[in-house]
């Protein structure tokens, strides 16, 4: 049996931290895994730090990843780094906004996608880009799909 | 039917709801409920937001009592507002099917208590499921509409926050059935609980809890993982999944149905291992009821009582570890969004130097700096009836600094209530009431409510009800409408007057949400 792989993807309200991992558990979903994901909404949406977990494997038991055990670590915001550190195992995989090429941001809101780009490149379990473009594809109004498709790329491109 | 699919808890009910045709699902927006009903109406349902959770239940048993199917949610303290009717027709029962959703928050992700409300199962002698993941919310909302059928009873289906919020792979495996048609058979005897019927009533309620025991004995919402010998687990809810990962060579019984609980079964599960320890988020519940049952079981240590568990604490508790956890690192708390309504009218607040007794919504966030300027918040609608005690004990000088401040979509709740206490019993000094209206239930995600005139879906035109002219109506003797954004000056300058006279008065200070403005307009494209 494979074991679960944990990622933890955070940020401040407002900055799409949700839809990154809406769009892979999705993605991770559409690739035949189990998969879980888990948040907490409420007081969060307002401005205060956001923290979403999806897990994914052949058979995933709690939806919330354990402290110590995550495997890929991205952050919106740096200062949200310190808050989710103890999900971090060693070896953890941590992308910020540092390691994306954000003077090509073609919008501050688009941070997100951009991130998921970087965050796809460290997932060799799905290698079909295809399917990610399908799924940002349908996850975004039409007027916003090409430019997040673009910052997806972008994102994709970053190998760390 | 029956294809792979990812959904949250919540989506999973109202999928559950669509194919047991529910007739209509009503409740009142509450974190973590509040997306059941949304996502009810966007498949095809019948979905209301009552005023508050007592009027959501009343309505949901009087679609059951006539025969049809209903689903009333609600967030665990709604359940407090609903208890009332909720003990009674746990006697009577309906025709009709009656399924109510208590989303319970341990860990208060979004609330002012972390009660378990597995205790009101028992206390109104009233069945209950409690899913564990997305396709357990599923399976046990048709389970809960079948055992409604076979005993008139309601039956609560209790979640936690993970389990609503949570996506999991599920399957949507029940053949959809078509929406009841109502027909009302008279039975007074049934369903009018004066004493005589109602001693009656509880009797046959007592003996169908015990069929319904019995049945739950044999197994079919029970989950057994035969493992170790040394260690056995019994756990319910979304703490039967953290258990899993925790001590995977772990024996674990898991019931589905927490009440009444499978005890024999249990019992026999207990005996079978050396060491049996009971994993439930919040009170000692299953604990207390294996033990009166006189089984051998180990409660974990009270400090796992609070907040949720996750799997690094299950391991600690199994492992009887009680040395005090790493302190989580706080994060950035929640604060009134830029922009917001409510900013100008705390600032007022707190230069005027008031004793603030707050209420339920966003503007609880008034409590944060810079404002600091919220000094007690109890439950929904208390802000009114709170403030107008303190006025009657406190010193006049501190009395006429006392302003109750609520919300509008809490003003309908049940702060209207507190406008006739108000008014009947005033204080010596009168009393000021601020309802900050943005004209949305913003806290729980933007839901519309009676002020708003439009319905659940938004769209939908609904009579708009006036908290001005209900004010007018109860008899408070000083109305004012203000901008408090637009119109700072004048809102101090009123606020100041109202505070020195002797009168009951409202200021109603009304200017929408900019995230449900912004939103509005997206409904209305």
């Amino acid at each position: 049996m494979n074991k679960t792989t944990n990622i933890v993807v955070a940020g401040l309200g407002g900055q799409g931290v949700l839809k990154v991992t809406d769009i892979l558990a999705e993605v991770l979903f559409r690739a035949g895994f189990d998969v879980k994901k888990s948040e907490v909404h409420g007081m969060s949406q307002r401005g205060g730090s956001v923290s979403s977990e999806v897990r994914f494997g052949d058979r995933v038991a709690s939806p919330m990843v354990p402290a110590g055990e995550c495997d890929l670590l991205a952050v919106l915001d740096a200062t949200q780094l310190e808050v989710v550190a103890a999900a971090k195992r060693p070896g953890c995989v941590v992308i910020t906004p540092e390691d994306v090429p954000t003077d090509k941001l073609a919008h501050p809101k688009a941070l997100n996608t951009m991130i998921l780009g970087a965050m796809a490149a460290q997932l060799p379990q799905v290698r079909d880009e295809k399917l990610w473009l399908e799924v940002i594809g349908e996850a975004f109004p039409e007027k916003l799909r090409d430019l997040n498709l673009e910052m997806f790329k972008l994102g994709f491109s970053v190998r760390k | 039917m029956n294809e792979r699919m990812l959904a949250s808890g919540n989506e999973a009910i109202a999928m559950a709801a669509i194919d047991c045709g529910v007739n209509l699902g009503a409740g009142y927006p509450g974190t973590p409920s509040s997306e059941i009903l949304d996502e009810f109406n966007k498949l095809g349902g019948s979905a209301e937001w009552a005023p508050n959770e007592k009027c959501a239940l009343e309505v949901g048993i009087g679609v059951a009592e006539g025969g049809g199917r209903a689903l009333v949610t609600m967030k665990h303290v709604g359940l407090n507002v609903a208890a009332d009717p909720l003990f009674t027709i746990a006697y009577s029962g309906t025709p009709g099917g009656l399924v109510i959703v208590s989303a319970d928050d341990p860990g208060m992700a979004s609330s002012q208590n972390e009660q378990d409300n597995r205790r009101y199962a028992r206390a109104a002698g009233v069945p209950m499921f409690e899913p564990a993941d997305t396709q357990e919310c599923y399976d046990y909302t048709v389970a809960a509409f079948q055992l409604a059928d076979r005993f008139r009873a309601p039956v609560l289906l209790r979640l936690t926050t993970r389990v609503c919020h949570s996506k999991c792979v599920f399957r949507r495996t029940h053949a959809a059935e078509s929406p009841r048609g109502g027909s009302y058979v008279k039975d007074a005897q049934a369903n009018v609980m004066v004493p005589a019927n109602a001693r009656k009533a509880h009797r046959r309620l007592r003996s169908d809890l015990a069929a319904m025991q019995a049945e739950n004995e044999k197994g079919a919402f029970s989950v057994e993982v035969a493992n170790s010998q040394e260690l056995g687990v019994i756990a319910s809810g979304i703490a039967y999944q953290h258990v899993r990962d925790a001590a995977p060579e772990a024996s674990v019984f898991k019931p589905g149905m927490t009440h009444p609980l499978p005890i024999e079964a249990m019992r026999r599960f207990a005996a079978s291992v050396k060491r049996c320890v009971v994993v439930e988020e919040g009170d000692p519940v299953m604990y207390e009821a294996l033990r009166v049952a006189g089984i051998a079981v180990e409660n974990k240590p009270e400090m796992y009582r609070f907040g949720e568990l996750n799997v690094a604490r299950v391991r600690r508790l199994l492992a009887g570890d009680t040395s005090p956890e790493p302190a989580p690192v706080p994060g950035k708390p929640p604060q009134l969004c830029p922009g917001c309504p409510h900013r100008k009218s705390f600032e007022a607040l707190r230069d005027l130097g008031c004793i603030v007794a707050g209420d339920i919504g966003c503007y609880t966030l008034g409590v944060m700096p810079p404002f600091s300027a919220m000094d007690i918040s109890v439950c929904m609608g208390a802000s009114i009836t709170v403030g107008v005690g303190m006025r009657k004990v406190l010193p006049e000088s501190e009395a006429r600094r006392v302003v109750s401040v609520i919300g509008d979509s809490t003003f309908w709740h049940s702060g209207i209530n507190g406008l006739v206490e108000l008014v009947y019993n005033p204080p010596k000094t009168g009393h000021v009431v601020i309802v900050l209206d943005n004209s949305t239930t913003a806290m729980t995600g933007m839901q519309e409510h009676p002020g708003t005139g439009r319905k659940l879906d938004h769209v939908t035109p609904a009579t708009r009800l006036s908290i001005e002219k209900a004010a007018e109506g109860i008899g408070i003797k000083n109305i004012d409408i203000i901008d408090t954004t637009a119109e700072n000056e004048r809102f101090k300058e009123i606020l100041k007057q109202r505070l020195a006279s002797d009168e009951c008065s409202l200021i109603i200070a009304r200017r929408p949400c900019i995230i449900a403005l912004a939103k509005s307009k997206q409904y209305a494209k």
